[in-house]
């Protein structure tokens, strides 16, 4: 067939005019899907964890035990091959601006339980080549265990020290093997998850719930009706490092 | 020209010897199926099984996609029951992964998946595990 440099032009024209108003009508439709997502209330899941009351039980490691439980964490004595989803450091290196010099007070003695902070802007996710971690749309910084590639550029870029390396097979270091929850292999790198599992299924952070003295409280910190808010109201409350711009989603109750 | 007979018989021992190899693999091991035990109670899988015998491999991949990247962990079978996407809990909740899984796969020559260093078997788990 024939064809014109006129008839070519006006095809041209007509082809790039049904495209633009396909757009429209599409941008159209997604307009409405937008508009209902927004109307529905963002999610931002987070922890705030009550350091009075973990004071009161000076040594006790329920949450620890039952992360480690849950999520098949293995028990490696070599600290520099240790795994670990929830772990405890002493107040003056969790939080050392916090400390007035002359601290002898009640609480500079205490140990911390840390965990992962699920960064508002999380510095890991960003340097992640495989997209193996990345952040929810409910805040959760997730991992994707099957993509990870060991590279440890996350755990590099995490200030908080909350990401473990398998330098080594974890299977023989599991005591019991939880069939509920998968393990990981040597040369993946993991973290806390805020129990998303557990979440899917109704179900509380297994720390949450193990906890004897209701340390943390677990919920939706964009509600401002929601536990973890109405905490932060009335209570004094530090982040770990939030001059990093990180934006962490887990509190600490003096 | 007296040799003909010679050369056929000749050509035709040469013929037999150079496919015997062939013939011997045939007899002994095309018919052979791998032994699979099939789940005692259970009628159906997830999936007409002529699906699942091409595609659970794929399968499998769309369920971990969709559980650990959007959180959707419910899987609406063809017949209308509704299943967790789990290869622990479901898969091998009716399937034994040594008398099932693994014997297919030997059979057919896939090297095991690695799924299973990471995912666990129930019935493997439940004698390892110490109180
Ligand atoms: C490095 C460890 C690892 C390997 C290897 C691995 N997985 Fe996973 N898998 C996980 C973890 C951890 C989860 C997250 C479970 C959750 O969030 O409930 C998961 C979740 C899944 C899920 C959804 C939930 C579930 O419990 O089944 C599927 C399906 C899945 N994986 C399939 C596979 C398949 C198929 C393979 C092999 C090709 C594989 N996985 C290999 C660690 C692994
Ligand atoms: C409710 C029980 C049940 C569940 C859950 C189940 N299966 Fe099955 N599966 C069966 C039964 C029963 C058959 C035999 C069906 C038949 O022969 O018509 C079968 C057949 C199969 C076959 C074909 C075997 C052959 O004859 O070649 C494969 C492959 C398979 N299943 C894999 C899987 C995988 C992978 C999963 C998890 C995604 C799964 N099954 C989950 C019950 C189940
Ligand atoms: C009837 C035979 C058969 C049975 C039964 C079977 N598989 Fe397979 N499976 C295969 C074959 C063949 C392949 C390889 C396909 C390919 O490479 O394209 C495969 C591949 C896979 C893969 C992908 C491996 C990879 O490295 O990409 C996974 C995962 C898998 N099977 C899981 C299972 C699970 C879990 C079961 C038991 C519930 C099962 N299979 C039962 C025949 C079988």
């Amino acid at each position: 067939m024939k064809i014109t440099r006129k008839e070519f032009l006006r095809l041209t024209g007509l082809s790039l005019l049904a495209g633009g108003a396909m757009q429209v009508v599409r941008a159209i439709g997604q307009g409405g899907t937008a508009a209902r997502a927004a109307a529905s209330q963002p999610v931002r899941l987070g922890m705030v964890i009550d350091l009075s009351k973990c004071r009161e039980k000076d040594g006790c490691n329920e949450c620890i035990h039952a992360c480690n439980t849950t999520h098949n964490i293995p028990q490696i004595a070599n600290r520099a091959h240790e795994v670990k989803w929830i772990w405890t450091e002493p107040f003056g290196t969790v939080f050392p601006s916090a400390q007035t010099g002359y601290a002898e007070q009640s609480y500079t003695k205490v140990q911390v339980p840390l965990m992962c902070n699920h960064c508002a802007e999380p510095p890991c996710t960003r340097v992640c080549p495989t997209r193996a971690t990345w952040k929810r749309d409910d805040g959760i910084v997730m991992m994707d265990w099957h993509r990870c590639i060991g590279c440890r550029y996350c755990i590099a870029a995490c200030p908080y020290g909350s990401r473990s390396f398998n330098w080594q097979d974890p299977r023989p270091a599991i005591a019991s093997i939880n069939p509920d929850f998968p393990t990981r292999t040597k040369g993946i790198v993991e973290k806390c998850n805020f129990c998303e599992e557990r979440l899917a299924r109704g179900m509380k952070p297994a720390c949450v719930e193990a906890c004897p003295q209701g340390v943390f409280t677990f919920g939706n910190l964009a509600d401002p009706e929601s536990e973890p808010r109405d905490l932060l109201r009335s209570r004094f409350a530090l982040q770990r490092e939030p001059e990093l711009g990180t934006g962490p989603s887990v509190y600490y109750l003096m | 020209m007296r040799d003909r007979v010679w050369i056929f018989i000749g050509l035709a021992v040469f013929v037999a010897a150079f496919t015997a190899p062939f013939w011997h693999v045939h007899a002994k091991t095309s018919a052979r199926q791998p032994d699979l035990v099939l789940p005692a109670n259970q009628k159906e899988c997830v999936a007409p099984a002529s699906t699942m015998r091409d595609a659970h491999m794929q399968m499998l991949l769309n369920w971990r996609e969709d559980v650990v990247r959007r959180g959707d962990r419910r899987y609406v079978a063809f017949d209308g029951k509704v299943y967790e996407k789990s290869l622990t809990h479901t898969c091998l909740g009716c399937h034994s992964k040594a008398a099932f899984c693994d014997r297919c796969h030997e059979y057919s020559g896939v090297s095991g998946p690695y799924c299973w260093n990471c995912h666990s078997d129930p019935q493997a788990t439940v004698t390892r595990s110490r109180p």
